[in-house]
């Protein structure tokens, strides 16, 4: 009975750019400083104070359209959006209105059945407001004054405005987070959604499946972490369709997710929205680029993560392990210095995934600080591959080798970790240790070969540790295959 | 020393301190006397910081003179900044301001040696042409006290002309430093848009605003402006240009445009005519060619600045909202306060032009106004720029009429924009304009001549002003008040 509706969602992706010092001021961008404490006479909006554009965020802007597949313009304006709001010194943010410096490109959403394509509109720069501090209340609303903290007042930021191409609060949350990872990949945004270096608004309609036109289109604010984007997205299409299929028109209007009510909330609808009266800022002449400077930047461009996780299946990962080291730029980072040292990919990746992360993990270090030991490591993960030593032994020396720094070759001395040269002697002691358990073995040959593992490991303790399983389990196979010479 | 001729010029006070015959101290001294003296009758001060200038000539005193402006007296509009100084554009709205930071000009200006005694009155935030906008009252002009001094840069012009101070910087968005200049019988110097940094000055129309001297003399504006000119990190809107210097140059074989509807005909005032007449007739006898010039599209400059300024303003004020400086008018909420303190903080002039500019961009009628405004401006740069192809200078009066009465105009917002008829074209095309005395009129008020060249043509306008002064010492003459030294009776200051 009841129609079958689909969603039509496009995200506004608000990006702090990892600038040092603001978009038109030479304040610092530092977060959680004391307020008040990175303000000057520009970014406070005082009179006669002008900008003067940063260079810097100009080319991150620019890396961020190239990495997206957008063309950054020839020629690009800034423009004056002109409101009143305490957080705002000046009375107008400076952002970018008709002459954006990038248009189009696209971002593909890694879904299992293959990338879903993402078209996007535009990528504009502008600069970030201040805060506003409530107090005598928890939010706005029963506040009896607000304080104002311009430490993030003209901190650079990117708009990347998607095509209204996503179908889904799951996709919407991918994309989000595909996007994320583009920009930390880049180097240009930190990645901090709770800091909100990254902010979401979501634009959501429904219409019947399969039809062409498009929805009244409601505005979702303070999407400000993926479970709330989706939670926001989800419950916004039901409300639109109970509302739609009750007969009730749907208002354009800008929402706040709350996240205690489960609910949306109207903030304000289409009539009260402001004329922001854009004009062309005539303090800042057009940022003018051309072929050359683009190349220079273009340089800049690292491997995106999708080819990242693309390469790591070709080289034998799997698509989880593939994710799980491009999701992480400083990993991939540790990952490509390995193989740097002469590590083969899946190696170098099996071992980080299998024992390098815990120890990372325990010691409480990044993958970044503990780059300079990617050549022991590498070197540690040699010895194994060329059986000087047992896969045990690497369990107990990557620690020391990744997180202190040590020298494998040393240590393993220093330990008698080294496997002594095959002379025979792993096939005695196996011969040995097979006779005295004939009853293991007599099961084996009854069928019961799960005993294997139990009679491999028997015979590994009986190396003390200097034997590898690689080694000896063919070993034990061979004997156990071999019929009885008694 | 009250009089003598070697402390009316910059040139000739530079000298006399060098020399050792004058400390810059005592120059200062002899500058502040005269504030003292003269402005109880003139209101052309706003701000004095007389301890100030004096520390600051004693540091000159001790050190050997270098800057080519030391110990010579200098007078801010009070709409450039000043570390520590009220700043207050002449309006309520910045009562109790300092800004905590120096205009550029105002380091540059220091550190060639010039001594900053003070702060000269202004229309509020320079809007209007006659400096009664201000909130604190009008300037009256020196040589008719019951006349305006045209204005923005009102206070400016009055205190050059009375030998306060040697040189004074305005800023000029329409004819504000030029228009002044002219009805006090000074020399006012509006550069190239882009050659001065407009850093520390409190925007009227940014794409409009340039800074630039009032002085006695030619070569003194042009003495200033090499010490202020030159690209700022600060302004991204300067030239990328180096160091500007000007030496005279013989003015023979130059071609010198004349904007036959701004010499003579309806709506000017016939002794400006007849006086820029004589200007003309020298010129050609000192072998220039005079090439008459049309140029229609000057007709649009009036509506088309007047929409392009408004707009701008209605954008560059917005940051004044009680919230961080200035005037604060609390109401139960923060709508209220903005209403309150925007209302009693701006004059009737300021929110006239707030609301025009602010209907100019609003929606559905930016493409109307402000669009079509940005379209013409383009066309009058172009226009501009074919004309001086083929002249060195374009020739005008500065303002239609000289001086005129106080308060005969302020009913009459559309006649007091039409003072501007002449100079708003230089600021629209961004070109460089000097106005240089060229007579008096029958009542003994000053008519200026304006003389306006290609973009970055300061030079050649200089030129040009420089040999006219030369064979016409105008300058020379003084000012009644100046002598006349007793304050009216009632005083005018609010």
């Amino acid at each position: 009975m009841s129609t079958p509706w689909e969603a039509v969602i496009g995200l506004e992706v608000h990006a702090e750019l990892a600038t040092r010092t603001k978009i038109f001021c030479g304040c610092p961008t530092t977060f959680g400083q004391p307020p008040n404490s990175q303000v000057c006479p520009v970014c406070a909006g005082m009179p006669g104070a002008l900008p003067v554009l940063n260079a810097e965020a100009v080319r991150m802007a620019a890396l961020a359209g190239m990495a997206l597949g957008g063309i950054v313009a020839d020629r690009s304006r800034f423009d004056r959006k002109n409101y009143f709001y305490p957080d705002l010194p000046k009375g107008y943010q400076i952002s970018q209105l008709a002459m954006p410096i990038v248009s189009g490109g696209h971002l593909d959403l890694p879904l299992e059945e293959g990338p879903k394509r993402i078209r996007l509109i535009r990528i504009h720069l502008e600069e970030d407001a201040g805060k506003l501090v409530h107090r005598g209340s928890s939010g706005l609303a029963g506040a009896t004054h607000s304080l104002v903290d311009l430490n993030r007042a003209g901190v650079p930021l990117i708009e990347i405005v998607s095509a209204p191409d996503l179908a889904n609060a799951e996709e919407a949350r991918l994309y989000l987070q595909e996007l994320r990872l583009v920009l930390l990949t880049l180097g240009v945004n930190d990645g901090r959604l709770e800091e909100g270096s990254l902010r979401c608004d979501a634009n959501v309609s429904v219409r019947p499946a399969g039809t062409l036109a498009l929805g009244t289109r409601v505005e979702i604010k303070n999407l400000n972490s993926f479970k709330f984007l989706q939670k926001a997205i989800e419950s916004e299409i039901q409300r639109q369709i109970r509302r739609i299929e009750a007969g009730e028109p749907i208002v354009q209007e800008t929402r706040l997710w709350q996240e205690d009510k489960g609910t949306t909330v109207s903030m304000r609808s289409k009539e009260d929205a402001a004329d922001y009266r854009y004009f062309p800022d005539p303090d800042l002449p057009d940022v003018v680029l051309d072929d050359a400077w683009r190349a220079a930047v273009s340089k800049g461009l690292p491997e995106l993560p999708a080819a990242r996780r693309e390469r790591g299946v070709a080289a034998g990962l799997s698509r989880s392990e593939a994710h799980q080291l491009a999701g992480d730029p400083a990993l991939w980072h540790l990952l490509e210095t390995v193989v740097g040292h002469g590590t083969p990919l899946r190696d170098a990746a099996r071992w980080l995934l299998g024992e390098g992360l815990g120890c990372l993990a325990d010691a409480g270090l990044d993958a970044e600080a503990v780059l300079d030991r990617a050549g022991g490591f590498a070197r540690l993960i040699e010895l194994v591959r060329a059986k000087r030593l047992a896969t045990p032994s690497f369990r107990k020396l990557v620690r020391d080798v990744l997180v202190h720094g040590a020298e494998p070759e040393a240590l393993a001395h220093e330990r008698g970790l080294w496997l002594e040269p095959d002379d025979g002697s792993s096939a005695r002691i196996v011969d040995e240790v097979l006779r005295s358990l004939p009853d293991q073995v007599a099961q084996w040959r009854s069928g019961k070969h799960q005993v294997r593992g139990f009679l491999v490991g028997q015979v590994l303790r009986a190396l003390k540790g200097k034997g590898d399983p690689a080694t000896v389990g063919p070993l034990v196979d061979r004997w156990l295959e071999t019929p009885t010479a008694d | 020393m009250d009089g003598d001729a070697t402390l009316e010029t910059a040139a000739s006070l530079v000298g006399v301190v060098a020399a050792g015959d004058l400390t810059a101290r005592g120059a200062t001294r002899e500058a502040l006397d005269r504030v003292i003296r003269m402005d109880a009758s003139l209101g052309a001060m706003v701000h004095v910081s007389a301890e100030r200038a004096l520390a600051r000539a004693r540091q000159l005193d001790e050190a050997p003179p270098a800057g080519p402006l030391h110990g010579v007296a200098i007078a801010l509009k009070d709409n450039i900044c000043r570390a520590g100084e009220p700043t207050t554009c002449a309006s309520r709205m910045l009562t109790g301001w300092a800004p905590p930071y120096d205009a550029t000009v105002v380091r540059r200006l220091e550190a060639a040696g010039a001594v900053l005694v003070g702060k000269t009155n202004m229309d509020e935030f320079g809007m209007g042409s006659s400096t009664e906008t201000s909130a604190f009252g009008p300037t009256r002009n020196p040589w008719q006290l019951g006349c305006v001094p045209g204005g923005s840069s009102g206070g400016a012009a009055a205190a050059v002309a009375t030998g306060m101070v040697q040189v004074a910087i305005g800023s000029d968005t329409g004819g504000s430093i030029r228009q002044p200049a002219a009805l006090c019988g000074v020399v006012g110097l509006k550069p190239t848009y882009g050659r001065v940094s407009r850093y520390g000055l409190v925007a009227y129309g940014s794409s409009l605003d340039q800074m630039g001297p009032l002085a006695r003399t030619v070569a003194d504006a042009a003495r200033v402006l090499e010490v202020v000119a030159g690209p700022d990190s600060r302004d991204a809107t300067c030239m990328d240009e180096g160091p500007w210097t000007w030496a005279p140059r013989p003015i023979a074989g130059m071609r010198i445009g004349v904007l036959t509807r701004l010499v003579e005909g309806p709506g000017l005032q016939p002794e400006v005519a007849e006086a820029l007449a004589k200007a003309m007739a020298w010129y050609e006898a000192a072998g220039c060619t005079l090439v008459p010039v049309a140029m229609p599209e000057l007709a649009w400059a009036i509506p088309t600045y007047y929409l392009l300024a408004t707009a701008e303003v209605s954008s560059n004020l917005s940051r004044f909202e009680g919230m961080r400086f200035g005037l604060r008018r609390e109401a139960d909420d923060l709508g209220g306060t903005l209403e309150r303190t925007r209302s009693e903080g701006f004059g009737a002039e300021v929110k006239r032009r707030i609301l025009l500019g602010t209907f100019a961009l609003s929606a559905g009628h930016q493409e109307a106004y402000h669009g079509r405004a940005r379209k013409v401006r383009q066309l009058l740069t172009e226009a501009h720029d074919r004309v001086f192809r083929d002249v060195d200078v374009l020739l005008s009066c500065t303002s239609p009429t000289t001086a005129f009465p106080l308060g005969s105009r302020l009913d009459d917002p559309l006649a007091m924009v039409l003072s501007d008829v002449a100079t708003v074209g230089a600021n629209l095309a961004g070109l460089p304009a000097l106005s240089v005395p060229c007579g008096f009129d029958r009542k003994g008020l000053p008519i200026g001549m304006q003389l306006q060249g290609p973009r970055g043509g300061e030079a050649i306008i200089l030129d040009a002003g420089h040999a006219y002064e030369r064979a016409h010492p105008w300058w020379t003459a003084r000012p009644p008040v100046a002598w006349d030294l007793q304050p009216l009776a009632g005083g005018t200051r609010a």
